[in-house]
């Protein structure tokens, strides 16, 4: 059993789902958080989703892909999601996928 | 005038997904002697873990297999770090290469792997040859 290095804090409040993600997420963490976030947001189908990404220490293109993939479910399931907090490294990742040009999509300092 | 190579480090690991940080980790660790910025060493690291994952679900399929990682250090402050495999081959590397494909099908993949290498490096080459295996090759030039 190896140390967790991702950990998904998940609170319902007022019908907005929020998660906080803390620590790496890489191909590896990216996994379980997919499954964590995804069943909540089924379990609880909110009007909304905040991804709260202030506590992450480090991110490449799979927890783009996390990121996305939970954008882009958010969005079939008419969902309205916001990402807060991305670190200057993170909105750095964001920049070679143009997250920030998502329609629909908010992007919180 | 070219470059002397001052240092090197050569390493093999498993391709678990749990070595993805520590590929990361060992890389910076071994360059921190440049004394890099700390954006430097966060690109160069993120190029690593993009090239590192790579081989670890393209290149052996999530199957495992040993990918080779080689970091040299060089007099001019610049550092090559090849990673290579012996894993299916990209069959068309430009392809590949693009912004947002990918061969994944489950839409978990972003195919945004190569284009952050490229982004947090100064130079990417990428040799692949189908049923041989890929060596990405990545140079970054230190301020």
């Amino acid at each position: 059993m190896t140390k967790e290095t991702l950990f998904v804090d998940l609170a319902v409040k007022e019908d907005v789902l929020h998660a906080a993600l803390s620590g790496e997420i890489d191909h590896h963490s990216a996994g379980a958080a997919r499954e964590k976030i995804d069943a909540a947001l089924f379990k609880y189908r909110p009007a909304a989703f905040s991804f709260d990404l202030s506590n992450v220490a480090f991110m490449d293109s799979s927890g783009l892909g996390l990121i996305l993939g939970r954008v882009a479910l958010c969005e079939e399931m008419g969902i309205a999601v916001r990402l807060l907090h991305p670190s200057p490294r993170v909105r750095k990742i964001f920049a070679v996928a143009g997250v920030d040009r998502i329609k629909n999509l908010t992007i919180e300092a | 005038m070219k470059a002397k190579k001052t240092n090197e480090l050569k390493l093999t690991l498993p391709a678990l997904s749990a070595n993805e940080s520590a590929a990361r980790a060992i890389v910076g660790a071994f360059c921190a002697q440049l004394d890099p910025t700390v954006e430097e060493i966060a690109d160069l690291k993120c190029a690593v873990s993009e090239a590192v994952t790579n081989c670890i679900v393209h290149a052996y399929g999530g199957e495992g297999g040993i990918i080779y990682i080689s970091v040299s250090l060089f007099d001019d402050r610049s550092i090559t770090v090849t990673i290579r495999d012996r894993g299916c081959g990209i069959a068309d590397v430009p392809l590949a290469r693009q912004p947002l494909f990918t061969t994944n099908t489950d839409g978990e993949r972003s195919g945004m792997g190569f284009s952050v290498m490229e982004t947090f490096t100064d130079r990417l080459t990428v040799r692949s040859r189908i049923g041989e295996g890929t060596r990405v090759t990545m140079k970054k030039c230190l301020s």
